[in-house]
């Protein structure tokens, strides 16, 4: 992978000047190297890893990953259900899967009610989907890479030869 | 009355950094880039295979040399690496990190008043274990060659009674390493006045702009190397304690004498976790060292920019700056910078008075801790011309 998406991907916020430095080029080049990964739509976009589990929020989201099984339509395959079924904004992730079932569907919502509402009144009722299995989410330990946990206590001791 | 330590040990020069270290310790919220060992922890799987191993009641002994298992591993190793042929057998011995191996080194071949060349600045320990042996350790000064010994240094320094070399390439406190025409100039010096040569090549993986070359790789020199390597850095190991030492048999059958007599054997659980490590912790390393490059770039550019002068360090996760402008000494400037600011970094006299004006950064830290001690030594500086307030 190029070092420059390795970098940012640790850390989105690191500067193209630090990254200037890091690499050894000039600041200039390293922007726009950037803007070209993002205009062909290596890098999407840049956001915060968020531990949600921290948030004393009432509200806070529940999320379910929901297999779905589909009647692939004639020239279209998956594509065209698929898409039906991600432009919901309750859909967080959308993948389509090898094994019994075909699509994996992860949605947020505010409660288990109003996830089960949208299984019950959007996606299973979508032509081509022969049937759905919802699993609720109960807790998070990693997710994408990170380990949701705070900063780990320094081990190392002060210094050292 | 006579002491009840023995006066050798009470020879031994005490560390004379001791006071600054204890005053670190006892600080809160410093920010450390006096750290010898690499910020990451031990990548699972390894972690996981000393797990293992414990729950598969491995707790006994092994052999003194250490789990065959673990020799043959490391011999593989060797010879995919570099094409170096050790027999696991009668060449290799584990040892209780590189450390352990150096005291076995020097006590095997030393007799006493025996000198040993040690270029410096020098890792510390080798000074104090050639006097422990029974020598006489003898610095060559490499800071006007930028840390680097050189043919012309070495073939001053050689007199009748000098026995043996060690040195450290990639070097700790400096970072410096050599490549491999600079070896060879070396080894031919030592090869003509037939010395000994001990390497400790713990920080061999991380070297960056060129190929590491084991001393023992170069041509005729096997039978005169002791090679000494370790599990420590290149796979964030430091705590396992598991190193190794390969060399000519006899040198090793006279290094496991003292080995079976003082250790026994390495951890079972260390060394099983190493077997591991060799498995499948290759792709770690070289994770590790990519972020590490990337760091030296950052850490050596900016300490340029603010006017403390250093070398680009080839290897290591060390830069070693020079303070000689700021007109402190590296104690003064370590102590100020620790009190006013709270970053902590070695003096460079730690590794032999040499080090005066100098002092030893490690980059085996967060980005973000670097680029704040980075911020804080700027601001150090710029009150030291300033305000005149030293």
């Amino acid at each position: 992978m190029d070092e420059i998406l390795e970098i940012l991907e640790k850390e989105a916020r690191t500067t193209p000047e630090d990254i200037a430095k890091m690499l050894k080029k000039k600041p200039q080049a390293i922007k726009e190297a950037i803007k070209k990964l993002e205009k062909e739509g290596v890098i999407l976009r840049y956001k915060a890893v968020i531990n949600k589990g921290l948030i004393r929020d009432e509200d806070s989201n529940v999320r379910a990953l929901i297999e779905v099984n589909i009647v692939p339509q004639k020239d279209a395959g998956f594509d065209r259900i698929a898409e039906r079924i991600y432009s919901f904004p309750e859909v967080s992730s959308c993948y389509l899967i090898s094994g019994t079932y075909d699509l994996l569907v992860v949605v947020e919502g505010k409660n288990i009610h109003s996830v089960s509402n949208f299984i019950a009144e959007k996606l299973s009722c979508l032509e081509n989907v022969r049937g759905t299995v919802t699993h609720f989410l109960l807790k998070k330990y990693k997710e994408d890479g990170v380990i949701l946990k705070h900063r780990e206590e320094q081990k190392r001791i002060a210094i050292s030869y | 009355m006579d002491s009840l330590i023995s006066k050798k040990v009470q020879q031994m020069q005490p560390s004379g950094i001791r006071a600054f270290f204890d005053l670190v310790l006892g600080m809160e919220d410093v920010i450390s880039l006096g750290v010898g060992e690499p910020d990451f922890v031990t990548p699972w799987p390894i972690r996981e295979a000393g797990i293992y191993s414990l729950e598969q009641g491995f707790t006994s002994y092994t052999s003194n040399k250490g789990l065959y298992k673990l020799r043959l591993s490391i011999s593989r190793f060797l010879k995919r690496s570099y094409g170096l042929d050790y027999c696991p057998d009668e060449e290799m011995l584990i040892t209780v990190g590189v450390s352990e191996a150096v005291d076995l080194a020097l006590r095997a071949i030393l007799n006493p008043q025996d000198k040993v060349i040690i270029p410096a600045p020098s890792y510390v320990s080798f000074g104090p274990l050639v006097g422990l042996a029974g020598g006489v350790p003898l610095y060559i000064d490499t800071v006007k060659s930028g840390f680097k010994l050189t043919p012309g240094l070495l073939e001053r320094a050689i007199d009748k009674k000098v026995k043996a070399m060690i040195f450290n390439y990639p070097a700790n406190p400096t970072g410096v390493s050599y490549t491999r025409g600079e070896l060879e100039a070396i080894e031919r010096v030592l090869a003509r006045h037939k010395l000994f040569c001990i390497t400790d090549e713990v920080y061999g993986d991380l070297t960056y702009d060129f190929e590491h070359t084991p001393f023992s790789t170069l041509p005729g020199a096997k039978g005169q190397t002791l090679y000494l390597n370790g599990f420590s850095k290149s796979y964030a190991m430091t705590g396992w304690r598991v190193g190794f030492a390969c060399g000519p048999q006899e040198v090793i059958a006279a290094m496991t004498k003292i080995h079976q007599y003082t250790i026994m054997c390495v951890s079972i659980t260390a060394q099983m976790a190493a077997c591991e490590a060799l498995h499948s912790g290759r792709k770690s390393v070289e994770e590790m060292k990519r972020e590490y490059r990337r760091r030296r770039e950052l850490v050596v550019g900016e300490l340029n920019r603010l006017g403390l002068s250093c070398h680009h360090p080839e290897g290591a996760f060390y830069a070693f700056p020079s303070i000689k402008n700021t007109g402190l000494s590296s104690m003064d400037f370590c102590r100020q910078l620790l009190k006013r600011h709270k970053v902590a970094v070695v003096p460079g006299t730690a590794f032999g008075q040499c080090g005066e004006g100098y002092i030893r950064i490690s980059y085996a830290s967060s980005l973000e801790d670097l680029k704040e001690a980075l911020r804080r030594i700027e601001f150090f500086l710029s009150s030291l011309t300033g305000g005149g307030n030293v």
